[in-house]
């Protein structure tokens, strides 16, 4: 080989590897096309007037980038498109909603940099979000001292338990996930459980509420078994578990490893029914579980069944819309993280348009919230509980072929 | 179920895990063999076999066999580019130097994967079917057979290259003693050469095979690594069936860790077993071989 040749090898070889990179990369699952959110909603004769004045402002920080951008992302687009749409049919009271979003790439210090430059700077009237438990309760106290409503979409009890003034939250919590569980197994007469929980903040906190409230339910742990979430193959946590008289297996966790708890349990063929945490209610887990996915039995938010739902479900008709437009807009199902930053943003969006447009009016106005249907559930605020929903906020679900199916 | 049946089980499901912990193990001793160097881009390796296959199927539609076939290819010039681009322009540096070029590399593979494929899990199908198997009251599923069965595949095809095939014994005569070998006419820079592309063949061969049974993301790398890592230094590094037997060990003991001990500890479990092997017996890790002089 010459001296040339030899110096550019290296050069071709990256281009080849970047030509074979973009071609697999053609692929992917992401929308091709991401329409201009703009013309989500066209506007309306007659009662649509382009909104003037003074814009109402509300500050939205999400994980747009980074580890937990699953939840971010689809928590933004949401928010965008609720701006357009409201904007589109006349603004609040004649005056435009402007939601100025952040990344906070997941991190406790760029979510803190951030709502202060929102609050500061931009002098939001609330914020909504962050994505993250960990992100929001590092602005807690920021956001108590600058007196600017929170509503975060951050699931973790500590957000909201005790009460802070000004935070709120409305994903559904893992407490009101296991106590839906426990009045499911209770139903069928089950009494003795199994967990097999995650090692990670989410199983751990899960195995709690578990523990806690499993004598109320009436129902005994027989066995306890964790897994970490890089762990491949769990079969043997399974069978400690297939060794006992538990009549039901509870899985804790997130990620990809469910998805191969359900496969291990098809393999050993075990007999006794799997429930999982509301933590896997996405398409990515049955993708990824294949047939063992049949038969998994999980709480869930209504939106992944909405079409099953009666008619006289007063969340009924919104979740069908929102997940039209969401898809429509984005070329992606809804998902419940999208659901929380739609809830989070109607909160503040109510508040408003009942004339509350300061900060304290607006925290006020949430704060006697009652009987909001959004996409996680019913909310119903009040001076005691900043977290607005209860187990009803759940339905319990099956997987059949491959489907979402309402139980009940 | 009792528990002679219970153990059963968790042998077998070791065996599963620790035959891809044995693939991945024999790439990092194809490596250190031929360079001295401990590639510690072998599980970006695998990691890149189980997606190229899982991202070609999705993007073209392909049968699962051609797209294992591109995703070893493709994996396989990664590990040649990362040879052109990385290792040979740093030729002459030390050992140390050289190993730490592999984990930037990791990181760079890592980083470009997560990049192009996003953060997703993808999903491999099983090659023939989920229906389990039942071996004397265990179950195992098809797919471990397959990784069994890659392990065993792969293990004699290194064999028979090294014993038989002039390029493996080049590879070897490096490895014994790279002055001579250059004076009988043996390029050591292709050997090296040679070897991480062997190394990145095996590494997708690993990933391809795992894939259905755990799905596949772009950092599955680290820990697999890892794991290939320690199933290297338990069977003897360098050491081809030292290498299956640490993988297939490795694999058992944390099956069973988890199985009669606790799941909780089950990661622990197996790296003070590591380190206790080690303890007792160091010099089939670091005594058996030249240091970084070449």
């Amino acid at each position: 080989m010459s001296d040339v040749t030899r110096r550019l090898w290296p050069l071709l070889m990256l281009l080849g590897l970047g030509v074979l990179a973009a071609l697999v990369a053609g692929c992917p699952k992401e929308p091709e096309v991401v329409a201009p959110i703009v013309e989500v909603v066209p506007p309306e004769e007659g009662r649509s007037q382009e909104p003037t004045g003074e814009p109402l402002k509300i500050g939205g920080i999400f994980a747009v980038t980074g580890p937990a951008s699953a939840l971010g992302e689809p928590e933004a687009d949401t928010a965008r498109m609720l701006e357009e749409q409201i904007n589109a049919e006349g603004g609040i009271d004649g005056r435009p909603l402007q939601i100025i979003i952040r990344d906070t790439k997941g991190d406790e210090t760029e979510g803190l940099a951030a709502v202060k430059e929102l609050v500061d700077r931009e002098e939001v009237l609330a914020i909504v979000g962050p994505s993250r438990s960990g992100t929001t309760l590092g602005i807690i106290e920021t956001v108590e001292q600058a007196e600017v409503p929170l509503v975060s979409c951050a699931a973790a009890s500590k957000i909201t338990n005790p009460v802070k003034t000004w935070v709120f939250s409305t994903p559904q919590s893992d407490a009101d996930a296991v106590t839906r569980i426990y009045g499911y197994l209770q139903d069928q007469d089950i009494t003795r459980i199994a967990a097999l929980t995650a090692s990670s903040g989410y199983g751990i906190a899960g195995l709690e509420q578990l523990e806690e409230q499993a004598p109320d339910a009436g129902l005994e742990i027989v066995a306890k078994e964790e897994f970490a979430d890089t762990d491949t193959d769990m079969t043997a946590q399974l069978t400690n578990i297939k060794g006992t008289d538990a009549q039901v297996v509870i899985c804790w966790g997130i990620g990809p490893t469910p998805s191969l708890v359900a496969k291990n349990v098809a393999q050993l063929q075990m007999e006794i029914p799997l429930i999982m945490s509301h933590g896997v209610a996405n398409a990515r887990f049955i993708e990824g579980a294949g047939d063992a996915a049949n038969g998994v039995i999980l709480p869930a938010g209504r939106l992944i069944v909405a079409a099953q739902l009666p008619d006289d479900d007063p969340q009924k008709a919104l979740l069908l819309d929102y997940a039209k437009q969401y898809e429509d807009a984005f070329g992606k199902p809804a998902d419940t993280f999208g659901g929380h930053a739609w809830d989070a943003v109607m909160l503040v969006v109510e508040a408003m348009r009942a004339g509350a447009t300061d900060r304290a009016a607006i925290r006020d106005y949430i704060e006697q919230t009652e009987g909001f249907a959004g996409i996680g559930g019913v909310f119903n605020f009040s001076a005691d509980a900043h977290y607005g929903l209860n187990p009803e906020a759940f339905v319990m679900v099956e997987i059949v072929d491959g489907a979402w199916t309402l139980i009940e | 179920m009792t528990l002679a049946e219970q153990i059963w089980q968790f042998f077998l499901s070791g065996l599963t895990t620790g035959g891809t912990y044995a693939l991945i193990a024999l790439g990092f001793s194809l490596v250190y063999n031929a360079t001295g160097v401990i590639n510690f881009a072998q599980g970006e390796f695998v990691m890149l076999g189980g997606m190229i296959t899982a991202a070609s199927m999705t993007a073209w539609g392909l049968p699962l066999w051609s797209a294992a076939l591109i995703g070893i290819a493709g994996t396989t010039l990664v590990g040649i580019a990362l040879d052109r681009a990385a290792i040979r322009p740093a030729r002459g540096a030390s050992i140390v130097v050289l190993i730490i070029i592999t984990v930037g590399a990791s990181i760079f593979i890592r980083g470009v994967a997560g990049i192009i494929w996003g953060p997703d899990e993808r999903v491999v199908p099983a090659f023939s079917g989920e229906a389990p198997i039942g071996i004397f009251g265990a179950n195992i599923t098809p797919q471990s057979l397959w990784v069994l069965g890659a392990t065993l595949v792969t293990a004699i095809a290194m064999w028979l290259t090294f014993e038989y095939t002039v390029i493996g014994k080049a590879m070897r005569a490096c490895a014994i003693n790279p002055q001579a070998a250059r004076l009988c006419g043996i390029e050591l820079s292709r050997m090296i050469s040679w070897s991480l592309a062997l190394a990145a063949a095996i590494g997708a061969i690993a990933g391809i095979v795992l894939a259905p049974i755990t799905m596949t993301q772009y950092n599955v790398g680290t820990m697999l690594g890892l794991k290939g890592f320690c199933a290297a230094m338990l069977g003897g590094l360098g050491n081809g069936l030292g290498a299956i037997a640490g993988g297939l060990l490795l694999g058992v003991l944390e099956a069973l860790g988890a199985g009669l001990i606790s799941s909780q500890y089950k990661d622990a479990i197996a790296f003070v077993v590591l380190i206790a092997v080690l303890l007792v017996r160091p010099s089939g890790i670091l005594g058996g071989r030249r240091g970084g002089e070449e």
